[in-house]
């Protein structure tokens, strides 16, 4: 291995010639569960963005498994996507179709299963979300964490060796919030997959979360990285540890003005 | 049969215990063992325990996981142990995740027979049932209209002013385009009749009184019921799908004087200009045909002018503030009662163009059998 499986060098994303994060340098190991960190609009979820292709980095570039993304061209892209699973904000779960249909869209695309295998692995991945027997359902007849699930169970139809999430548990009850946790973090063992998510639920950052990159609004670049549980102890930036713990961030003029942005 | 050939031996046909070697690659591509001639197999022999033994296995993935799966959900309601011996750790860790809850029985499904869906009797009702919906709809726009009278509806000035200008500059390119070519449609039509006993100059008068009175008005219609009352649909289709009509309701806000006033009003004060800038274009469009047959524009202006009466006029303009409200109506109905995903937008949409073209034409007949009554 050694390599790390993510890297993102000199990362600078900008709306025109509004910066929104320069200078970002951080990797992702292999298997590891990496939580994108920050105060709301610091721009977690255009870094995941970028990192899925979304939006064009306007300087720098990310490597996965050594191999430039950015500067690859579409088809190349296109087959490094494929290793991928990705579940957006509110789900991304194709309203006009069914749990089964969502979930075997990717099958049928990109594998050479039989139709009958392929019923055959949609009910077996909907097992492993705990959704057996929705098969029939639309997004719209289930509850909010049961779209939750079934995205995540459409994002592991290829079992992808990268999982990304943006906000999974946003939305959810402490109780389904923890399990879903829980569900990704088997997974990620059971496949071997390495895991990005962008969040701030603490409670879910502090259970799964091994490594982490915190981006900050003021100064507009990270400011820490590794370990969230080393960085709430031992960060030598207030603001981070403040995050972390949780406490009343009046004091600091950095989070002061981040309030009233 | 090759060795990596992905295979199952049921071993061990006792009531105590049986044994399923599964052995080669379960990779896609590669043609399996079927689960039905296990189930077949294990439904004669019965055994209490089945142990599924990976010793032999190669290269796997969700095709093995799904076979695994079916054996113990099988065994599971067959009331037989079911053990799994020498999987790689991977499986036996995915098999746990997967086997935690177990499945959900959909409530049986009692979608009735095709033939049973095209009860008359039901096909009636539900058209009752559509009018009577209908109706009650044009019933609140009527009681929002009185309160936006009285002064006490929150109908805001800038959404009319946003939904005007969508409704009528937007829409002069495609209005221009389709009244000149409907115009010299019609010249050609009655030309070639009127040639037959040599009346060509009654063209102009076939073309001003077609336009004013019929085809102005109503191919605006048409076109503004596809893109207008379908884009209101759509809006207001996408707002309850993102729960922005609860947002309103909740508010205190009545979601007809919010939303389906001031976009109905739009359309009742545009329609009428679009009419007559269809009806000018239509007559130019006729001019250009009747140029080609040999009648100078002089005389084509001279003979329509004469045909020209304010009746006509107002018997076009009358119908298209008509034509509008029905159009705003179907458009904004069946955005509201759209239901919640992107296909029931879609729907609603389908629903709003082809609802409106029906009212459009019941409402054209009605209303030039009563004119005719009372001779305009």
């Amino acid at each position: 291995m050694g390599q790390a499986h993510i890297e993102v060098r000199d990362l600078t994303m900008a709306y025109g010639s509004f910066v929104i994060q320069r200078d970002l340098n951080f990797d992702v190991n292999r298997g590891d569960i990496f939580v994108i960190m920050g105060g709301s609009g610091c721009g977690k979820s255009t870094l995941l963005k970028h990192m899925l292709g979304l939006i064009e980095p306007s300087c720098g570039d990310i490597a996965y498994n050594g191999r430039n993304f950015t500067r690859a061209n579409a088809a190349e892209q296109e087959a490094m996507r494929q290793r991928w699973g990705i579940t957006y904000q509110n789900g991304g779960l194709f309203s006009a179709m069914t749990l089964a249909e969502n979930v075997s869209l990717p099958l049928q695309l990109y594998t050479r299963y039989a139709p009958a295998e392929i019923a055959d692995i949609v009910a077996y991945k909907l097992a492993l979300v705990g959704l057996d027997g929705y098969q029939g359902y639309y997004p719209s007849e289930i509850s909010g964490g049961m779209r939750k699930r079934a995205a995540l169970a459409r994002a592991i139809a290829l079992d992808p060796e990268i999982l990304f999430f943006d906000e999974p548990s946003a939305g959810l009850d402490p109780i389904s919030s923890r399990l879903l946790d829980e569900l990704i973090a088997q997974l990620k063992d059971s496949i071997g997959a390495t895991v990005v998510m962008v969040t701030h639920e603490l409670p879910s950052i502090f259970a799964i979360a091994n490594n982490s990159v915190y981006l900050d609004n003021n100064s507009r670049t990270m400011i820490a990285q590794g370990d969230p549980a080393q960085l709430r102890e031992h960060s030598d930036q207030p603001v981070v540890r403040q995050f972390l713990s949780r406490s009343a961030a009046a004091s600091t003029s950095a989070a002061a003005s981040e309030e009233s942005q | 049969m090759s060795s990596n050939t992905p295979d199952y031996v049921l071993d061990g046909h006792d009531r105590e215990e049986s044994s399923l070697r599964l052995s080669g690659d379960w990779v896609q591509g590669q043609h399996h063992g079927d689960f039905a001639a296990l189930q077949s197999a294990l439904r004669v022999s019965h055994p209490l325990r089945l142990t599924a033994d990976g010793a032999g296995l190669g290269a796997w993935d969700s095709i093995l996981m799904a076979f695994l799966l079916q054996c113990h959900n099988y065994c599971r309601e067959a009331g037989i142990d079911f053990r799994t011996r020498n999987m790689p750790e991977a499986v036996e860790r995915l098999l746990a995740v997967a086997t935690a809850v177990s499945a959900h029985e959909p409530p049986a499904d009692d979608a009735p027979h095709w033939l049973h869906a095209l009860r008359p009797g039901k096909l009636l009702r539900d058209l009752v049932d559509r009018l009577r919906e209908s109706l009650g709809f044009a019933g609140e726009v009527c009681i929002a209209l009185a309160r936006l009278v009285s002064g006490r509806a929150n109908t805001r000035r800038i959404d009319f002013l946003t939904f005007c200008h969508q409704a009528g500059p937007d829409a002069f390119a495609i209005i221009s385009l389709t009244s000149i070519l409907v115009g010299m449609i019609l010249a050609y039509l009655g030309a070639v009749q009127l040639q037959q006993f040599g009346a060509e100059i009654f063209v102009a008068d076939l073309v001003v009184i077609g336009m004013l009175r019929e085809m102005g008005v109503l191919m605006t219609a048409v076109v503004m019921a596809g893109r207008t009352g379908a884009a209101y649909a759509a809006q207001l289709g996408t707002m309850q799908t993102n729960e922005e009509i609860d947002a309103i309701t909740t508010m205190g806000i009545s979601p007809i004087e919010f939303l389906v006033i001031p976009r109905m009003l739009a359309l009742v004060a545009i329609m009428p200009l679009l009419t007559v800038y269809a009806n000018l274009l239509g007559i130019i469009g006729g001019g250009i045909v009747a140029g080609g047959m040999g009648i100078s524009p002089v005389v084509y202006i001279n003979q329509g002018l004469g045909a020209m009466t304010l009746a006509h006029l107002s018997v076009g303009v009358l119908k298209s503030f008509l034509f509008a409200a029905l159009i705003a109506v179907a458009g904004c109905r069946a955005g509201i009662n759209s239901g919640r995903s992107s296909a029931a937008v879609g729907q609603a949409a389908t629903d709003a163009v082809v609802t409106a073209i029906v009212y459009l034409i019941v409402a054209d007949a009605a209303v030039n059998i009563i004119f005719q009554q009372v001779g305009l």
